[in-house]
């Protein structure tokens, strides 16, 4: 018997994707938003294996025939298609749910109006983008003459217009204006959820049951989403040579970061924001603080956009993975947020180290499949560690629910191991210890005035951590 | 687990290389008889060097090798090389001591994504480029470069088309069409695209009318474009200057013996070119094609510069030579007969001396030499056999090896 396999989103699509499968009668269990496995089961189809992953990892997991069948918005399947044609996944159905728009958006602070005035930038026009090949897409169809994409984490708004003259985001329909003045020239794609098939599935299996099942469901149209039309105060570009380009951390870390400020007896106005506001204010003379993700900022920092961040030794490590001569240094250790980050297999593979995984990789038939958030790192790990063929899978999270039918190895951040165990995995080698760094441009960017502060601001911090 | 060869590239066998590299030496020698002088880029640009100018499609630029460099965290990206001609107008604007007129050619890899993997991603080609002329004698010196190359090789049926960007332009100009739309619309009204050609009848049915007569004849001579110019030029002068520097070109080249086919529509992908536009094919198959891009050097950056140039295709000219330059000719295999550092001395030293008369000589220490060719054991003494020679025969020293050879060879 053929096994069938569909990939689930969770996220932003888990609510009104488990509403259709209701109605189709699939009976799910435990795919509701508490989620406590990956692994769903189907009163229906007893016998199809349902996973669930991040929105984003589900056009590749079906690209790659892990999968015969997905849900996800056809926003992450242009991104996917856009620059790997040949293995785009057949989009069988729009499911008229989870609705949005891509966006090619600009800052009002900047004098770009139109995509003409685009054109016309005489310098390098950089993108930011969670998208970025269809940013690359963009660039290419509107034929700019120079342009840079900045592959980020999140919070390409962030960016413009004194880090990216464009940031390509996603919105609700119709929006017109997002968070810090930044708005849209023209959208580049409208996009829903969809149910996708790999093609050689659709080609070669029968999944007739299972769509049948879908055929003429359809949701009632859920009410569309406020568009985000909060209108900020005009983002303020410190134009002072001098003055230190911060960026700070969004996500779980704030609340270390603020702590350290605290410390350092710098108030913050907005910071964490309620409001996604991204450009904070502060006590702090003299600097101009921008919030990112904290994966973004070795790049970020390497290609001068900023001048001093707050981000992880592992993804430092990550960057100088790709970019071995990158200027990126670390500057101080703060001392929060302590991970290992470990090679995992699953409990069952005869390999109690990396040593005797190498042996397995020798006679293995089919290539060693690595997957990780921290693409780089885990090539270099597998390249040096001459871990044979190997093929990186890259990971948005959740990347323990990957072994063992979507990978052979993890290469993940781990505090206690829990998780690890619990999902049946074991680790068989530590590469590293990582905390939050302080981090800047080595060598002598700077003029003397400007490496004054950004000595005094890194005193501040250390004296900070310092007080425990 | 096997290791396999990369998708979409292809290795060259000892034969294949030997037709390579006859394709190659006859391509030079017609060069270099013509004034041209070898060239050779680097395999790896900045993509912006071929996005800067514009005349690569998105559809192109689409498809090539790019990626961030160990250092390429400003976001700027490398590629390798997609086009032979625009890092060859870079080279020509970076060297500053050039020639009013230059002539280059070089022998070159381009890369390009085929979907499929069945067609080669990595293309090798032989071009040439003139910068610093722009009248119609470059143009058709730079066929007849072609030409004699193809010719040479001793590949049979072949044919050339012509057509003109310049005057693609204006037709599609006469439409409203903008630089950007007019490519998508010259292949659409090529592929028969009812829709495109209704839409454009009704903007402009005096242009439409001319559509087809410039579209579906085909003139082997200027007196099918003359008749063009008496029809057309009163009504639409905006094809004056094309059709009078095509016309040129085809006198030329017909008072130099050329024949030729006229077919506007064989400029299909004009977005490069500003004037003539020509393809070569051998049997039918299309084994090359160049044409003139006035704008390519002042889009990069340079002088207001004239250019023309073309590419043959290195696989299908292979494909199409029977003959190709022989590897095979008869050497002389050294046989080491004993081990030990002493004949192995004598062997070396036999192979240099046949070496610096020019023979070919290769050694055999315990594999099987093929049959044909010479055959020289070393042991305590020489023994040599070989053609012409009735039976093996014993040389007492190096210099009687020689000579046996000598006489012989």
């Amino acid at each position: 018997m053929t096994i069938i396999r569909i990939a689930l989103p969770k996220g932003r699509l888990l609510n009104d994707t488990a509403t259709l499968l209701e109605k189709a009668g699939w009976r799910l269990d435990g795919y509701d938003t508490a989620l406590r496995n990956y692994r769903i089961k189907s009163e229906k189809f007893p016998d199809v294996k349902i996973k669930v992953f991040q929105e984003k990892d589900i056009p590749v997991q079906v690209a790659i025939g892990n999968y015969d069948l997905g849900i996800c918005g056809l926003d992450w399947v242009e991104e996917l298609s856009s620059k790997y044609s040949a293995y785009a996944p057949v989009i069988l159905r729009d499911l008229e749910y989870g609705k949005g728009a891509l966006y090619v958006a600009a800052s009002r602070a900047a004098d770009i109006n139109t995509l003409e005035d685009v054109k016309a930038q005489a310098d390098t026009v950089h993108i930011a983008s969670e998208y970025p090949n269809l940013a690359e897409k963009f660039a290419l169809e509107l034929r700019l003459k120079r342009f840079g994409i900045y592959p980020v984490w999140g919070a390409a708004e962030a960016y413009p217009p004194d880090r990216a003259t464009l940031a390509l985001i996603s919105g609700t329909p119709e929006a017109k204006e997002f968070v810090n003045g930044i708005r849209p020239l023209a959208s580049v794609l409208s996009y829903s959820a969809r149910l996708i098939a790999n093609r050689q599935s659709w080609e070669q299996k029968d999944l007739s049951e299972i769509l049948g099942t879908l055929e003429n469901i359809s949701l009632a149209p859920t009410p569309e989403a406020e568009t985000k039309t909060s209108f900020y105060p005009p983002t303020i570009i410190i134009r002072d040579a001098t003055a230190i380009r911060l960026a700070l951390p969004d996500g779980h870390q704030q609340k270390h970061v603020v702590n350290i400020l605290n410390k350092a007896g710098v108030k913050m106005t907005d910071y964490p924001s309620a409001t996604g506001n991204r450009r904070p204010g502060s006590s702090l003379e003299g600097a101009n603080i921008t919030v990112i993700r904290p994966q973004d900022m070795p790049l970020q920092v390497a290609n001068g956009n900023f001048d001093l961040a707050i981000t992880g030794h592992d993804w430092v490590t990550d960057h100088k993975a790709a970019f071995p001569s990158s200027p990126v240094v670390e500057l101080a250790d703060l001392k929060y947020g302590w991970v290992k980050i470990v090679a995992v297999v699953c409990n069952d593979v005869p390999a109690a180290n990396l040593y005797e995984l190498r042996e397995l990789c020798r006679k293995a038939e089919t290539p060693l499949r690595v997957a990780s958030e921290y693409t780089n790192l885990s090539d270099k790990y597998a390249r040096d560690n001459q871990l044979g063929m190997y093929r990186i899978i890259p990971t948005w999270g959740a990347t323990e629910a990957f072994l063992p039918e979507d990978a052979d190895l993890l290469i993940e951040n781990t505090e206690t191991g829990g998780t690890i165990a619990r999902h049946n995995l074991k680790i068989i080698d530590t590469l590293f210890e990582s905390t939050a760094r302080f981090i800047g441009a080595g060598g002598s960017r700077y003029r003397p005035e400007k490496q004054a502060r950004i000595r005094q601001l890194i005193k501040l911090f250390t004296d900070a951590v310092a007080k425990g | 687990m096997r290791i396999q060869k990369c998708k979409g590239t292809r290795d060259l066998s000892p034969q294949q290389m030997a037709q390579f590299r006859l394709i190659e030496s006859v391509f030079r020698d017609s060069c270099l008889k013509w004034g041209y002088r070898e060239v050779r880029t680097p395999t790896l640009e900045y993509l912006h060097l071929f996005t800067s100018t514009g005349t690569l499609t998105p559809g192109t630029l689409g498809k090539v090798y790019s990626f961030l460099d160990w250092d390429g965290w400003s976001g700027e990206r490398v590629v390798l090389r997609p086009d032979g001609t625009i890092p060859v107008a870079r080279m020509y604007i970076d060297n500053e001591d050039k020639p009013a007129t230059a002539r280059y050619f070089y022998i070159t890899n381009i890369f390009i994504f085929e979907p499929t993997g069945k067609e080669n991603r990595e293309r090798w080609q032989c071009g040439a480029e003139m910068l610093g002329a722009g009248n119609p004698a470059a143009d058709v010196e730079l066929i007849t470069v072609a030409l004699e190359t193809l010719r040479s090789l001793g590949l049979k049926d072949i044919k050339i088309k012509l057509s003109h960007a310049g005057i693609i332009r204006a037709l599609l100009a006469g439409f409203g069409l903008s630089p950007e739309e007019q490519g998508k619309a010259f292949a659409r009204i090529l592929d028969g695209d009812s829709a495109v050609i209704s839409q454009l009848k009704e903007q402009k049915p005096a242009l439409v009318s001319l559509l087809a007569p410039l579209l579906e004849m085909k003139g082997a001579n200027a007196g099918f474009l003359k008749n063009q110019q008496a029809v057309f030029t009163r009504q639409l002068p905006e094809f004056a200057p094309a059709l009078e520097n095509f016309i040129r070109i085809t006198e030329l080249l017909t008072a130099t013996g050329q024949k030729y086919e006229i077919d506007i529509a064989s400029g299909a992908g004009f977005e490069y070119y500003t004037g003539l536009i020509f393809q070569l094919y051998a049997r039918d198959i299309k084994v090359g094609g160049g044409g003139r891009y006035d704008a390519l050097i002042p889009l990069l950056g340079g002088e207001d510069v004239p250019a023309s140039g073309f590419a043959l295709y290195m696989d299908p000219v292979m494909n199409l030579i029977r003959q190709y330059a022989s590897d095979e000719a008869a050497g002389v295999n050294i046989i080491l007969k004993k081990t030990g550092a002493v004949y192995g001395q004598r062997a070396f030293e036999l192979a240099n001396r046949l070496h610096a008369v020019g023979l070919r000589a290769s050694l055999f220490s315990g594999q099987t030499p093929p049959a044909n060719g010479c055959q020289v054991e070393v042991a305590e003494s020489f023994k040599v056999t070989g053609p012409g020679l009735t039976a093996p025969r014993p040389a007492a020293s190096i210099e009687a090896v020689l000579e046996l050879l000598g006489s012989k060879q």
